[in-house]
């Protein structure tokens, strides 16, 4: 009778802990999410409510024609973002994505400055129809409006 | 007609999968006992009838029959033969049929093999199998048809994705699959002893050669979709935490434990419920991370289609096979008897903590990978990437690191820090020596400084077990543990000297132009055209030497495939022991440079050198097992035999 009920304690015990462990382990994911996450804006969010610089997100839009150029060391380029609304000058160093071109659209990760200049770090490009960046379908479809407004 | 006749095969084999799920949930009452003997066949030609139809679809591909709907959107006559056979399976509706057929081949397998468990159990067992088979025959046969005819048949197909076009195509999606997919024994065995409430020593026997199985393709999959990604992508990189490869380590995690678990549970009895419940969890894993792949609601090189129906259907079986099996474990749990006691500091003890911060682990990366999903749903728009999953996961995997050097010298049961203490003193201070002497030498970050001083302790401490034994007579699963664990401590060496070491050169060259990055002085010689089968590309010739020694010649590309087109830079590595240069071609400028992307790695083929020796690991164990289970066996008939000769 003794030893059952010490059984009982037992397996109490180890449920309590790894129940500890776990509820742990969701409350940090929760503060590590909220403090993390990192955002995705386009050029007039990111002007309106301009997120701290030490702080990654994602900047999506479409790169302005005629903007894109190399600077002189050959592998820093500088190119507009626009959405119709507002423009955001990004800088990456690295070689671009294949697909990336002035007039299509892109989804740059980095930091806003505080000069008002994006940093990229990395640059996502429309890789080929079946692999486009969740956020940048929405955007070209909207873009496409903009653009048909524009013109008109 | 081959499209036909695999439709044909596919459709007999769900229906074999309906009769051995009413045949099998039959003879577990008391009145249709006389079924059970047509489950375990069934179960062999259900298997065979799937690989029948998977291997028509292979027919198919390569023929190239572009009147077969999904072979003329995937390939492209021109390409090279092995992609149109691996071609097969790079495409959702292929890649199911291949998930359905290494489901029906493992329940085929445990039908022809399995013999110790209790009837009852194999038959619950063989029903539950069956039973999750058919949601996905289901779902093949009604949403993703892979024979559909197209008519009329285009004169050309659409191509492979050229990231796809690799050898890596061959050998990774399947050895995943076979991973994930073995899983579902698992599975099956959990929910088989549920229903027969047969938890025990035998279960976990039993079960655990499968879980192994499934756990050395999943590891091999992973490692090969690592090193895949790094020399694919051109990013240099190994782990990107994409969703995609969070949906391959949450199973390992899972079955990780689940290995861990059963082991305390065929040895001493305990951890009954825990070890059921990762059963069903590993394999839910697995489907979860079908469901997040194969859903298109998310987007990656892995989501072939966006088709909410798709998704739909998926997430629905999901539920049904999720919910059913926590469910039946809510009601059964209770009624799984107590296990065998023991003391906190013991080997049991050891591996329930490993358990516990495995399943965080698992708690930790499941939740950074849907709450984007979620964040989405509430229209916020939200990526979680490594300032995320680093450190999180790095809070739970270090105090299990630091128990994995402990856990194997306790002895079962109960013992007492105090013994094994002397015996750790070498590594806790390799450990220390090695993280003071990093720190004070170098500048990195907190992750690798722990990583590398952690890696070489419990190098050391992961051969202790052999310690005092003879090494002829130390049994093979034993020999596996040490493998697997010195193989997690190589892998992280690597994962640390990658992060703290690696050096990155970005520069525009002109031909001549020699650029150096670490060690290494690499001339750019030239850059010429070249012409593969299905792609051209512009290629640069680099002349590499390393500290001043004899140059070798590394050639990047950057490749335009012309079927779908598309671009892609193959780079170029050249391996050295204690590291890889990685080189990729950018685009040329205007005034006549190259833009060339240069890494030096040091150390970073161990991530994958540890990886493979983990799946070695795990591969002497189940030889070991397996090995043992069959003399015992031996030893029993053999018993049985004399016993009888006496009793006449």
């Amino acid at each position: 009778m003794n030893t059952s009920l010490k059984a009982k304690h037992q397996r109490l015990i180890l449920v309590v802990i790894a129940l500890a462990a776990l509820i742990g382990a969701a409350l940090l994911a929760i503060w590590g999410l909220r403090s993390q996450a990192s955002y995705f804006y386009v050029p007039s969010e990111i002007l309106s409510a301009r997120p701290d610089p030490d702080r990654g997100v994602r900047l999506g839009g479409m790169v302005e024609t005629g903007s894109l150029r190399t600077e002189p060391d050959g592998v820093t380029i500088a190119f507009v973002v626009g959405d119709g609304k507002a423009q955001v000058p990004v800088r990456f160093r690295g070689i671009v994505p294949s697909l990336f071109t002035e007039g299509s659209g892109v989804v740059a990760e980095g930091r806003m400055q505080e000069d008002g200049t994006f940093v990229a770090d990395n640059l996502l490009a429309k890789h080929d129809e079946r692999y486009v960046p969740r956020e940048m379908k929405d955007m070209t479809a909207a873009q496409a409006q903009q653009v048909v407004a524009e013109t008109k | 007609m081959i499209a036909e006749f695999g439709l044909a095969a596919l459709w007999l084999a769900a229906a074999l999968a309906g009769l051995q799920l009413l045949a099998g949930s039959l003879a577990l009452t008391s009145r249709g006992e006389q079924m059970g003997g047509i489950v375990r066949p069934v179960a062999i030609v259900q298997g065979l009838l799937a690989l029948t139809a998977f291997a028509s679809l292979i027919a198919l591909f390569c023929r190239t029959d572009l009147s077969v709907r999904l072979v003329a959107l995937n390939s492209h006559s021109l390409k090279p033969f092995i992609y149109k056979l691996a071609g097969t399976w790079g495409n959702h509706e292929g890649s199911m049929l291949l998930w359905v057929t290494v489901m029906g081949l493992a329940g085929g397998v445990v039908a022809l093999v399995e013999r110790r468990l209790p009837e009852r159990t194999m038959l619950a067992t063989l029903a539950g199998q069956a039973f999750v088979s058919l949601g996905f025959y289901a779902f093949l046969l009604f949403s993703s048809n892979p024979f559909e005819r197209l008519n009329p048949a285009p004169p050309e197909g659409q191509g492979l994705n050229p990231l796809l076009q690799d050898m890596g195509l061959a050998f990774h999606p399947p050895t995943l699959y076979l991973g994930y997919v073995g899983l579902s024994v698992a599975f099956s065995f959990a929910i088989g002893a549920l229903i027969t409430r047969e938890v025990g020593p035998a279960f976990a026997r039993a079960m655990r050669p499968w879980v192994l199985g499934a756990w050395i393709f999943l590891t091999l999959g992973i490692a090969a979709g690592s090193y895949w990604a790094y020399y694919e992508l051109g990013w240099g990189g190994w782990w990107f935490w994409d969703p995609v490869e969070n949906a391959s380590l949450m199973p390992w995690l899972a079955a990780t434990a689940l290995l861990h678990s059963a082991s305390v549970l065929a040895a001493r009895n305990a951890l009954r419920a825990w070890t059921v419940m990762l059963g069903v969890v590993a394999f839910s894993m697995s489907m979860v991370g079908t469901f997040l792949v194969r859903s298109g609601i998310l987007t990656s090189v892995h989501a072939f289609a966006v088709d909410p129906e798709r998704g739909t259907f998926i997430l629905a079986l999901l539920a049904i096979n999720i919910g059913g099996a926590l469910a039946l474990f809510g009601l059964r749990a209770a009624s799984v008897t107590e296990g065998a006691r023991f003391a906190l500091v013991s080997r049991e003890g050891a591996l329930v903590f490993n358990n516990v911060m495995l399943s965080a682990t698992l708690g930790i990366v499941l939740f950074g990978t849907l709450y984007p999903l979620m964040a989405e749903a509430l229209g916020a728009k939200v990526s979680v990437g490594p300032p995320y999953f680093n450190p999180m996961t790095a809070l739970f995997v270090v105090p299990m690191l630091l128990v994995m050097a402990v856990g194997p010298l306790l002895r079962w049961r109960r013992d007492a820090f105090a013994r094994v203490r002397s015996a750790l003193l070498v590594p806790a201070g390799l450990t220390l020596g090695v993280g003071i002497a990093v720190a004070v030498s170098a500048p990195i970050g907190v992750l690798p400084l722990l990583g590398l001083a952690l890696a070489v302790g419990l190098a050391v401490a992961s051969l202790l077990p052999l310690r005092g034994r003879s090494l002829r007579r130390t049994p093979l699963s034993t020999w596996g543990m040490v493998v697997a664990h010195l193989g997690v401590a190589v892998a992280l060496f690597g994962m640390a000297s990658e992060s703290a070491f690696s050096i990155e050169k970005l520069v525009a060259a002109r031909v001549g132009e020699t650029t150096r990055v670490g060690s290494w002085e690499v001339t750019l010689a030239g850059v010429h055209p070249v012409a593969g089968p299905n792609w051209t590309a512009l290629e640069a010739d680099m002349r590499a030497s390393y500290a001043g020694g004899a140059p070798a010649s590394i050639h990047p590309q950057a490749r335009s495939f012309w079927a779908p087109p598309q671009q892609t830079s193959e780079s170029a590595l050249l391996t050295r022991w204690n590291g890889q240069l990685y080189a990729v071609l950018g685009e040329a400028a205007e005034d006549g440079r190259w833009q060339l992307r240069l890494w030096w790695k040091p150390f970073v083929t161990l991530i994958w050198l540890g990886g493979l020796m983990v799946a070695l690991g795990g591969l002497l164990a189940l030889v070991g097992h397996v090995a043992s289970d069959l003399r015992r066996h031996v030893a029993r008939a053999k018993i049985a035999y004399r016993r009888q000769r006496q009793g006449r």
